[in-house]
């Protein structure tokens, strides 16, 4: 791939350093609340302290009486349009039977604890923060929806007053005819599996600084997000505005694992907080806020039944999904239909059928967070698996090897069609050698003389696997502009907004195999509207596959391009030329050459004379990568745990992943995205847990009482890496950004239930925290017996 | 009128006098009126570190510390360590052991990092995740983090030597 020769490769598939790193580690980076404009306001929220209430009077004397407090914002207080319009549905499907969007400041009824009543603007924080205390609501108390399978009950209480009923969307998934499979089939079995994920907790909260200007009715938003596009989008969609009335800016970004790139109310308020002071307004959510208003994950409830033949062959999985949506549904049904279309995994699933409700309930509303509702499906699907190993006293891994898609079978059709509306078609991936790479090198073999040695001492050893199939690389497209300014100097531009994922890096390295420099020689402008027209962001894991190929697509142009110019000014053959070193030079003959500047400074053009040859000026090029389908990722996990029988406590001793992510572009930041991934499916699995009480008001609002995984939690992961190029783009790549969190629920909840074998403990539900896990144990829980 | 302190504070060793509320949180105090934004701000309840900084060479959460209890102290941020070079040998095998992602958490790891190397030239890896379970990451998975400062460890040494 590479066009020129350096003395250190640096392009694709270099694992140089980063980019972005010497200014974040001298605590030079710019997070949103690192900005700070001339003549700056606060603002702080008043959220309602109910799950479900109705809003009567609202008192902003005493708050707009302190000195320092610049206005208090209420539904009425908003412009028409945000009084007029909910926050938009960004992806809409016929199968939502109703649609229930927030305003931007709750109208007369609030559906979720720490839904936003007022916003509050004062010199600072402290003061909003006050100020907002001296806000006086009358709530009037409604009956709240805490659980979405009570929910769908005769007489459950209504999450939204006026509706029909909880139920905010229904659909079916099919393949081939499951009832009539199951009818003889030589064994069934059902699970009931629980399953709660819970939320991105990023370590930069979220936050945004709006500027309004009244000159030209514009507005420039700063917004700590997954995709600025998107974000001008709904403001769009809200206010009606014209384009250039509107920039959306994202600067460093502390993380954002999903829910970053929603939309929110607060974006709206603090917009028309600034436009009404014609003060700049910045607004950063505090950890407690977090916890209550940024979306989440949670709860599932999967009722599964699986067929299959004597040799433990899958005839098919049917049953029924109940996903919670919380109050509202702002990505439609985009989270259980990712969920319900990942089940069959890397298996071959003949007939397969799913009833799939999605519920509301009075809870901050659920959105993809990193793995986006895969983890639940793969953690499904390998509990059945390794239930039929269980009943047909045949190895865990055995199972999956009888079942397991071969590679000659790709692209393999699984029959169902994924939220990007194509039908569900691997494109490439060798299942059982991932697996059989991730068991050789997690000693599968060896396992049982550890654990019966460790038996031996009265330690309760287990191991357990997990694979997963993942669809990656997401359209529609993502925009890249590869530039040669008329200095040389060249960048590249994305819509394609990171937040850790390190773009700066890996764009740089990709558009350099091209242009003949070296990584370092080009700058990466991510999250700006005022710089790329479209854009989608970072999310998903589909930057890899769908900035990557912009940029590399773009890349080639502008090469191309440098080409066609040089062998004018040269009197050439473009074929004779290359790239190499900031110059275009003759092949034969290197010192015959021509910068990128002379070229650049030719294509922009001379006053007042015609562009030579037919050229369009600029040595530049924009390109959107179209991928025509997902590329699908996979990766078989192997965790071998300890379990603490006095305490519950579970030590993971050792874990393995073997993935493929097809051509890795920086495999030092694809290791870094998959341990990074790991370590949240531990969590997922062991740890983090968000509680509410009967009226679904939040029990776990800090890093107290919700536990996220710590250094002493992550093991050190072994990696294997596998690489099956996608056919499906130039580059051959699929994401990595998910893989590492999606199966490491399944395999940590297999390898418990292993090690806790001798006493009959079967787990049907994560995470599984230490005092459920003595719970299991009953009168086995050593504390107990001895 | 909220209560007010006079306080004359030493950060990265210049004197600041300042007349602030008796209320405002060290990190406050440094972000918001010294502009010194490198310390972050991740939970305000003391159990993310990113706020970690230096109070006279001992790590202290800068979100559970009011600026008024820093009068006559010293306080050393993120922004003190690389000093005229481009970045100091535990930076720097963080970027070489790819330490950070995101890099909110960065400034905070890499205080409580400082002290803990003063004091442990020569730990051991479980000492190093005891002492990094004080600090939240929620990209990186830790494992880089500890290779980086094994890394830093063993450079400190040798440059010590």
């Amino acid at each position: 791939m590479s066009t020129h020769v350096n003395e250190q490769h640096t392009g694709f598939g270099a694992s140089v350093k980063r980019k972005e790193d010497p200014a974040l580690l001298r605590g030079e980076g710019r997070f949103i609340d690192d900005i700070h404009l001339p003549q700056m306001l606060h603002a702080a929220f008043v959220r309602s302290p109910y799950a479900h209430a109705r809003i009567g009077n609202i008192d902003k004397s005493a708050a707009l009486a302190l000195p320092g407090v610049h206005a208090v914002l209420t539904h009425a207080d908003l412009p028409q349009a945000a009084r007029d319009n909910t926050l938009p549905l960004l992806v809409p499907h016929p199968a939502i039977k109703l649609v229930k969007l927030p305003y931007a400041l709750a109208k007369d009824e609030t559906c979720y604890a720490g839904e936003p009543v007022a916003c509050v603007v004062a010199d600072s924080r402290y003061l909003a923060e006050d100020a907002a205390q001296l806000v006086g609501v009358d709530y009037e108390p409604l009956p709240a929806v805490n659980d979405c399978r009570a929910a769908l009950d005769d007489g459950a209480p209504l999450a939204h007053l006026g509706a029909e009923s909880n139920i905010a969307a229904r659909f079916p998934l099919k393949v081939g005819d499951a009832d009539k499979a199951f009818v003889g089939a030589a064994h069934v079995f059902r699970e009931k599996i629980y399953q709660h994920r819970g939320g991105p907790f990023f370590m930069e909260c979220r936050g945004i600084i709006a500027e309004y200007d009244a000159h030209g009715d514009a507005y420039t938003l700063h917004v700590a997000s997954q995709g600025p596009h998107r974000i001008k989008r709904s403001m769009m969609e809200v206010f009606g505005f014209g384009d250039h009335q509107i920039r959306v800016v994202t600067p460093d970004v502390g993380g954002g694992f999903g829910p970053k790139g929603s939309f929110y109310p607060e974006y709206i308020d603090v917009a028309a907080a600034a436009a009404l002071l014609r003060r700049p307004v910045k607004w950063i959510e505090d950890r407690r806020e977090n916890f209550l208003c940024t979306h989440q994950e949670r709860d599932q409830y999967w009722d599964m039944e699986i067929a299959v033949d004597a040799n433990a062959k899958i005839i098919g999985v049917r049953g029924q999904l109940i996903h919670e949506t919380g109050a509202y549904v702002p990505w439609g049904i985009v989270l259980p239909w990712i969920t319900a279309t990942t089940v069959p995994g890397p298996y071959v699933v003949p007939h397969f059928k799913l009833d799939v409700i999605s519920v509301f309930t009075n809870k901050i509303q659920t959105t993809p967070v990193r793995g986006a509702g895969r983890p639940e499906a793969v953690t499904t699907m390998e509990r059945l698996m390794d239930r039929v190993a269980r009943e047909l006293k045949l190895d865990r891994a055995e199972v999956r090897r009888r079942n397991f898609i071969q590679p000659e079978q790709m692209p393999y059709k699984v029959g169902i069609i994924f939220r990007d509306g194509r039908p569900v078609t691997y494109d490439s991936g060798d299942y059982p050698a991932c697996l059989d790479a991730a068991l050789k090198k997690s000693d599968y073999d060896g396992f049982a003389q550890r654990q019966a040695a460790a038996r031996a001492q009265g330690r309760y050893l287990g191991i357990g696997m997990a694979n997963a199939v993942e669809a990656t690389g997401l359209g529609p497209y993502e925009s890249a502009t590869v530039r040669v300014a008329t200095s040389g100097k060249i960048t590249v531009y994305t819509g394609a907004t990171p937040q850790g994922q390190s773009h700066k890096t890996t764009l740089a390295q990709i558009a350099s195999d091209q242009l003949g420099v070296d990584f370092d020689d080009i700058e990466v402008v991510t999250g700006d509207t005022s710089v790329n027209a479209l854009g989608m962001g970072t999310f998903a894991a589909r930057s890899a596959v769908t900035a990557g190929n912009s940029v590399h697509v773009a890349a080639l142009e502008v090469a191309a391009k440098a080409k066609k110019i040089a062998a004018g000014m040269m009197e050439c053959l473009e074929d004779d030329l290359e790239l190499a070193d900031g110059f275009v030079r003759l092949k034969s003959a290197p010192d015959v050459k021509k910068s990128l500047r002379e070229i650049s400074v030719r294509a922009f053009g001379m006053p007042g004379f015609s562009m030579a040859g037919g050229l369009t000026p600029g040595l530049e090029h924009t390109a959107h990568f179209l991928p025509d389908q997902s590329a699908y990722s996979n990766g078989a996990h192997v965790a071998e745990v300890e379990v603490d029988i006095e305490t519950g406590e579970v030590k993971i001793l050792r874990y393995t992943v073997a993935h493929d992510c097809g051509r890795v572009i920086n495999p030092m930041v694809v290791d870094g995205q998959v341990v990074g991934g790991v370590a949240h499916g531990v969590g997922n699995a062991l740890y983090e847990q968000l509680m509410f009480d009967d009226n679904a008001q939040p029990l776990t609002t800090n890093f107290g009482e919700y536990l996220l995984p710590m250094a002493t939690d992550v093991p050190r992961v072994d990696l294997v890496h596998l690489e099956t190029p996608s056919p499906l783009n130039p580059l051959g790549v699929k994401g990595a950004g998910e893989g590492g969190t999606i199966s490491a629920i399944g395999a940590i909840i297999s390898a418990v239930e292993n090690a806790l074998a001798p006493f009959d403990v079967k787990i049907a539900e994560a995470p599984i925290t230490p005092q459920r896990i003595v719970e299991l144990l009953g009168d086995h829980a050593w504390g107990r017996t001895r | 009128m909220a209560d007010t302190r006079t306080i004359a504070v030493t950060i990265n060793g210049t004197v600041h006098n300042a007349t602030v509320e008796t209320r405002m949180t060290l990190v406050d105090f440094l972000r918001h009126e010294l502009k010194l934004t490198g310390t972050h701000v991740g939970c305000e309840h003391g159990v993310c570190g990113a706020c970690t900084v230096l109070v006279n060479g001992v790590s202290a959460r800068a979100c559970l510390m009011l600026v008024v209890q820093c009068d006559g102290q010293r306080v050393a941020t993120v922004e003190s360590l690389a000093g005229d070079r481009k970045l100091n040998v535990l930076q720097q095998s963080f970027q070489d052991n790819h330490g950070l992602q995101c890099g909110f958490c960065t400034p905070g790891m890499l205080m409580t990092l400082t002290e803990f190397l003063r004091d442990h030239p020569e730990p051991s890896e479980a000492q190093v995740r005891e002492v990094l379970s004080g600090n939240l990451c929620r990209c990186t998975g830790y494992q880089s983090i500890v290779d980086a400062t094994l890394d830093a460890a063993k450079k400190m040494r040798e440059a010590a030597r």
